[in-house]
């Protein structure tokens, strides 16, 4: 029996195992919308713009480690979704992004709605697929999931003309796909895991640096594992964060220009580096060539080539699959005979103690106006740390990094990349639609927030009981931040007036507002919106709006170069 | 330094632009590009020539393996290997230059393709700073028109780039 072309769309994505697609209907796509009227195997999320439907697909994917697929227009249906496909990019996502294009006979022919929409994305995505004929439409399907989930993951678009939704030809699904172009390595090389296992063993200051490479790959349990093995101080990256307990001992908490003192200096002076999953970006390491002032030996595993010595040398990489590659390395370090140096250990552990001293992330807890640090910090305790938590970009989203102590991963959602404010609410929508009975927490500024709020529609709509905490300081925060530090206080265009009452705004939506001023009203604030089950509650925490996020490595500084809260 | 990189990928629409996309995004230069499909009508071999320190050619070679539609890179410059430029040159042939024309074409084994009474159509073959030191040895100012391939490469000896 024959199939139109947008049948076959819907039943690839039915073999594929794709239980929920979020998108925006327009005239491109109209027939693949019929096709998914005559059946109930897909559910399909109507957003409010497709940004949303990007993020969303996004944070359905974070959250679950599925496959999330967003279905837009052509034309401004799809340069709206750009900004979510560049963040699931940068952050090496796993999303198929299925754009309506214009019929085969009118493109280029500059016609309604048309856009080069594989000549838009290609920066952005991992791979794209302009589908000319019906007959290719099943494999170019196959070829799409196959490439975003696998190797580095990340987005992968098929365009789809109007005529060849709409011809017919015979569907079959290939069951596998074997490409002479793309066979990304997934097993580490022997040799050099050996190699790295003895560094490791010879070290004296190790330090392991971890990324989000370790949650894509799944490798959590293997990681705990390795540090278990080697008693050594472990970080995270923004992106790794719940990749490795945030309460266990060994970690010293996030790195970076807003990490912890001494998780900065242990990866500054130790001996041994360890990196898992991560790629050295520049607000991690800072400076490189600062960084590279501090002889030592580093160890590379990542699953991109390009991924390594790309910013900074390294003495043993290891191309693979974090998750095989950790797994080889503990078996290694089980089997051999030789201890890690544990005297060292004990010296390198005792100066890790002396920074911690440091307190670096003390803030005025005595303080009348709400500290937002505080906020996050009530939020934790609220959610017993179990909740997923998205957030938008800015001062926000590092007050959450330092203060909520991830355990799990995949619970920390958020655009590390990119730094797309707006993310937050459109990505929750994802993470809850993927995990229905999780509490899902989206941390948001009065700012980022005000990017995507038309997503309060959809919330109504799917009954969505996200809780939305929003740390309102009337500023653009971050910005205002570095405007006081390098630009001399002048606040320029980072201000926020004309400010919506946001309780009246979500009441207007459906949802409950409530707005909260007193540092004594956060904690029975937090606990009644998180007692409203069903509901979708936004909690506007009016909070100090001169707080700025300690520590801080300048942009150009090394990582060691931090401003100290007490320095200022 | 300069390099020679030798691209084996599927002759895809859009294949191309990849490649280019990637050299403007990540800002490497490229001096010349060549493409054309190869005995195999699904793939096409691209030769791109390119300067920049090792470091940069390291990441352009682990960029172009990361496309989807890169089958193969080699950067010919790492060993022994051929390179080869096409050039057309149209110049001025008039009174006592036209017989210079002829004797510089010789001298650099070019070929006379095309004769008018006013001009000759040169073709010349060879490495690209050959073909610079003929545009160096005719008189500048009879140079009507000069159009170049870009380098090809290949290896010398046995090794080969295949799928």
């Amino acid at each position: 029996m024959e199939l139109t072309g947008a049948e076959i769309l819907i039943r690839c994505l039915q073999e594929e195992g794709v239980d929920c697609v979020f998108g925006y209907p327009g005239g491109a796509v109209l027939f693949i919308y019929d096709a998914l009227f005559k059946q109930d195997k897909v559910k399909h999320v109507l957003v409010r713009h497709e940004q949303g439907a990007a993020h969303a697909a996004d944070g359905y994917s974070r959250a679950s480690n599925k496959t999330g697929v967003c279905l837009v227009t052509s034309g401004p249906g799809v340069t709206n979704a750009v900004t979510g496909i560049a963040t699931a990019y940068m952050d090496s996502i796993p999303m198929v992004i299925i754009s309506g294009q214009v019929p085969t006979h009118a493109i280029g022919q500059d016609a309604f709605q048309e856009v080069d929409a594989v000549g838009i994305t290609r920066p952005c995505v991992k791979h794209n697929i302009l589908v000319k004929d019906v007959r290719d439409l099943a494999l170019a399907m196959k070829k799409a999931f196959h490439i975003a989930r696998s190797g580095r993951p990340g987005p992968v678009l098929v365009d789809v003309p109007k005529d060849v939704t709409a011809a017919s030809c015979k569907f079959e699904y290939p069951d596998s796909i074997s490409m002479r172009s793309y066979n990304p390595v997934l097993k580490g090389h022997p040799g050099q895991i050996k190699k790295a296992a003895q560094l490791l063993l010879d070290a004296k200051r190790p330090m392991i640096y971890t990324g989000g490479g370790v949650i894509l790959s799944d490798a959590a349990a293997e990681l705990a594992g390795l540090v278990k093995v080697l008693g050594f101080p472990c970080t995270s990256t923004l992106m790794g964060l719940g990749g490795f307990p945030g309460t266990d001992a060994h970690f010293l908490g996030m790195l970076g220009m807003h990490g912890t003192f001494e998780a900065n200096m242990a990866m500054q002076h130790c001996d041994v580096l360890l990196a898992v999953g991560a790629r050295f970006d520049d607000r991690v390491i800072g400076n490189p060539r600062h960084f590279g002032e501090v002889q030592r030996k580093i160890v590379h595993i990542d699953i991109d080539p390009s991924s390594i010595s790309k910013r900074v040398k390294v003495d043993v990489p290891i191309v693979g699959n974090v998750r095989e590659v950790i797994d080889d390395l503990v078996k290694l370090l089980q089997a051999s005979r030789e201890k890690p140096d544990a005297k060292a250990l004990k010296a390198w552990w005792a100066q890790i103690e002396l920074w911690k001293g440091k307190d670096c992330l003390r803030y005025d807890r005595a303080s009348k106006i709400i500290k937002p640090q505080f906020v996050v910090e009530k939020l934790y305790e609220v959610t017993k740390g179990d909740a997923i938590v998205t957030s938008d970009v800015g001062q926000h989203q590092m007050w959450v990094a330092q203060f909520y102590k991830f355990d799990k991963p995949r619970r920390w959602i958020n655009s590390g990349g990119l730094g797309t404010m707006g993310f937050g609410l459109p990505a929750a929508m994802g993470a809850q639609f993927a995990n229905p009975k999780a509490s899902v927490t989206c941390v948001t500024g009065e700012a980022s927030f005000q990017m995507c709020l038309q997503e309060l529609s959809t919330c109504k709509q799917y009954r969505l009981p996200i809780k939305i905490v929003c740390l309102n300081n009337r500023y653009m925060g971050m910005v205002r931040q570095w405007q006081q530090f390098f630009h001399g206080n002048r606040y320029s265009e980072s201000y926020m007036d004309a400010l919506p009452d946001f309780s009246k705004l979500v009441d207007s939506y459906g949802h409950v507002g409530m707005r909260i001023e007193n540092p004594a009203d956060v904690e029975p604030a937090l606990k009644e919106a998180f007692k409203r089950r069903d509901e979708l509650v936004f909690l506007d925490f009016i909070t100090d709006q001169s707080e700025n996020v300690f520590p801080m490595v300048p942009g150009g500084k090394g990582i060691s170069e931090m401003i100290l809260a007490e320095e200022l | 330094m300069r390099h020679i990189i030798s691209i084996l990928l599927e002759n895809e629409s859009g294949a191309l632009s990849r490649v280019a996309g990637l050299f403007s995004a990540r800002g490497y230069n490229i001096e010349s590009l060549t493409v054309a499909p190869t005995e195999d009508p699904s793939l096409s071999r691209m030769t791109i020539v390119t300067t920049g320190s090792d470091d940069v050619i390291e990441q352009i070679t682990k960029q172009l393996n990361k496309l989807i539609d890169v089958v193969k890179v080699v950067d010919l410059s790492e060993s022994a290997h051929i390179e080869r430029e096409l050039m057309l040159i149209k110049v001025r042939a008039i009174g006592k230059d036209r017989d210079e024309m002829k004797r510089m074409t010789d001298i650099f084994r070019g070929r006379i393709l095309d004769v008018t009474e006013h001009t000759y159509t040169i073709e010349l073959t060879g490495t690209g700073s050959k073909l610079d030191a003929f545009i160096q040895a005719i008189d500048r100012s009879a140079i009507l028109e000069t159009v170049r391939t870009g380098a090809s490469g290949i290896s010398r000896g046995e090794r080969v780039l295949r799928a």
